[in-house]
């Protein structure tokens, strides 16, 4: 194979740069930097889990044991999308490591978050930090919950909750 | 109705049982604590003004009173999963310690595999397998709402499941979650009798036999393995037992079920089965008002 990249298997992110042998898979510390630079999350909160790259560029987030490489249907959760300029996290995992998120965390009150969920893009002129993918967060039941990701561009968030995700909830 | 007649002698009350079938189930949800705590699901459910009912024996199953609980936004969070009240038991049955090696091999669409990830604190790692590649993308669906990271999963008949790739040889525990006849799920699908049939059944019983003798060889001297079925019929439980029993390294063990239940048969159709299948459980609608489900425990003893 030509970049080393097999879309049937999975393979442990390489630690490093020293280690990498397949061109243009991330690294490890890519990835937990990636996430400390753009939201804040501690890189400690990776300490226990391990990456895993499956088709070129999507990143896999699992905290099992495993043998590289592996094939079979998926371990844990996808959770990046690399291999392009701007790499995307998903809905999933910033449901689930998003409460660690201090940058780039765009809080939607009940209205703003009701269609954020449902999937529609929506104005939001008031926000002044930077632009690309957002973590969209609300309050629940008095603390703040990751909804899932959004792409800020020209005063537009444009929610980027999948289609199976998306749901008709209560305002 | 007409199949469940068979089980008249060896269920008290049966009239309670089936008017109990006739009624149809609440909406039942496992609080999925990998994403939320009980008490943080429960406030999140009071804020919206869904009511609900905290089930007895189990802090984390609540019925709500709501049509649609997967319209909520402790849904859309995978604070709540919707997961039969009797679905939640075989999971706690297992006894999952974080860190442990499980093995699911039934597993789709997930609803036990992810609560034993719950149960394990998220840490170790959970084999969900099924051999239906279509239940599997159910599968894994569910596994990322709810955000558990150590489930590995694959698509394999359990019968001849290989453990080579992984680099581990044997589980601490397993689930076998069996595919069966579904007798229990009466009061949610209705039809679920339309197909009965007694060539049915001892075919599925078949399949069960080579599941779970798998199951056993697969896990460690001294490990557990639960197995499990949504139905009455003895046929797919205690005989399904007896036949590991006979086959492989096993004894049936003691476990305590805060839900009103039956003892396991050790006798049926003229044969008779170890007596310490009166340690499984068989947990009819009446009795706590919820679906029917089968469930024995068993230790792996080579
Ligand atoms: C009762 S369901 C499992 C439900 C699941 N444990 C849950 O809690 O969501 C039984 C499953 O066994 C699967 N199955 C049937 N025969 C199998 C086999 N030989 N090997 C593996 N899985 C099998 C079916 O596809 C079905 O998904």
């Amino acid at each position: 194979m030509a970049d080393g990249n097999d879309g049937q298997r999975f393979d442990r992110l390489p630690a490093t740069e020293a280690e990498r042998t397949v061109d243009g898979r991330a690294t490890r510390e890519a990835v937990v930097d990636y996430f400390a630079d753009r939201f804040g999350i501690p890189p400690a909160t990776f300490d226990d889990y391990t990456f895993w790259e499956k088709g070129a560029g999507k990143i896999w987030i699992y905290r099992g044991e495993a043998p590289t490489p592996l094939e079979i249907e998926a371990i844990g959760m996808t959770c990046l999308r690399t291999r392009q300029e701007h790499w995307k996290p998903t809905t999933d995992v910033v449901q689930r490591f998003g409460d660690h998120a201090t940058e780039c965390v765009i809080d939607l009150d009940r209205e703003q978050a009701r269609r954020f969920a449902a999937g529609e893009d929506q104005m939001l002129e008031w926000w002044d930090g930077d632009w690309g993918y957002l973590i969209a967060a609300h309050e629940i039941a008095g603390e703040a919950e990751a909804i899932g990701v959004g792409l800020y561009v020209h005063g537009e968030l444009r929610s980027m909750v999948p289609k199976g995700r998306q749901r008709d909830l209560e305002p | 109705m007409e199949p469940l007649e068979r089980y008249r002698p060896i269920i008290d009350d049966f009239d309670a049982f089936l008017a109990a079938c006739e009624r149809p189930l609440g909406n039942a949800v496992r609080v999925n604590t990998i994403k939320a705590s009980v008490e943080r699901t429960l406030a999140a459910l009071n804020e919206a003004g869904v009511d609900y009912d905290q089930a007895d024996w189990n802090p984390r199953v609540l019925t709500l009173e709501i049509d649609s609980p997967g319209s909520t936004w402790t849904s859309f969070h995978g604070f709540t999963h919707g997961q039969e009240e009797v679905s939640a038991v075989p999971p706690v049955v297992l006894e999952p310690q974080p860190g442990d090696r499980v093995w699911d091999c039934c597993a789709a669409p997930g609803g036990k595999a992810t609560q034993i990830a719950a149960l394990m604190d998220d840490r170790g790692t959970v084999v969900a397998n099924d051999n239906n590649l279509g239940r599997i993308s159910a599968l894994r669906f569910n596994a990322e709402r709810l955000g558990a990271t150590g489930l590995a999963v694959t698509n394999a008949d359990a019968r001849n499941y290989s453990l080579e790739r992984f680099d581990f040889d044997a589980f601490d525990r397993t689930l076998v979650d069996a595919p069966c006849s579904c007798e229990g799920t009466i009061r949610k699908n209705p039809d679920a009798l339309d197909n009965w049939s007694e060539g049915h059944i001892s075919s599925v019983a078949g399949i069960q036999k080579g599941i779970i003798r798998r199951a056993i060889q697969a896990t460690r001297e001294g490990g557990t393995v639960v197995y499990s079925t949504c139905t009455f019929a003895p046929e797919e439980n205690e005989a399904v037992v007896q036949h590991a029993l006979d086959n492989e390294p096993c004894r049936v063990v003691d476990f305590d079920l805060e839900l009103e239940h039956a003892p396991g048969l050790t006798a049926w159709d003229g044969e008779t089965f170890d007596e310490r299948l009166e340690r499984a459980a068989r947990i009819y609608p009446h009795q706590n008002d919820t679906g029917g489900f089968f469930v024995a425990k068993l230790e792996v003893t080579a």
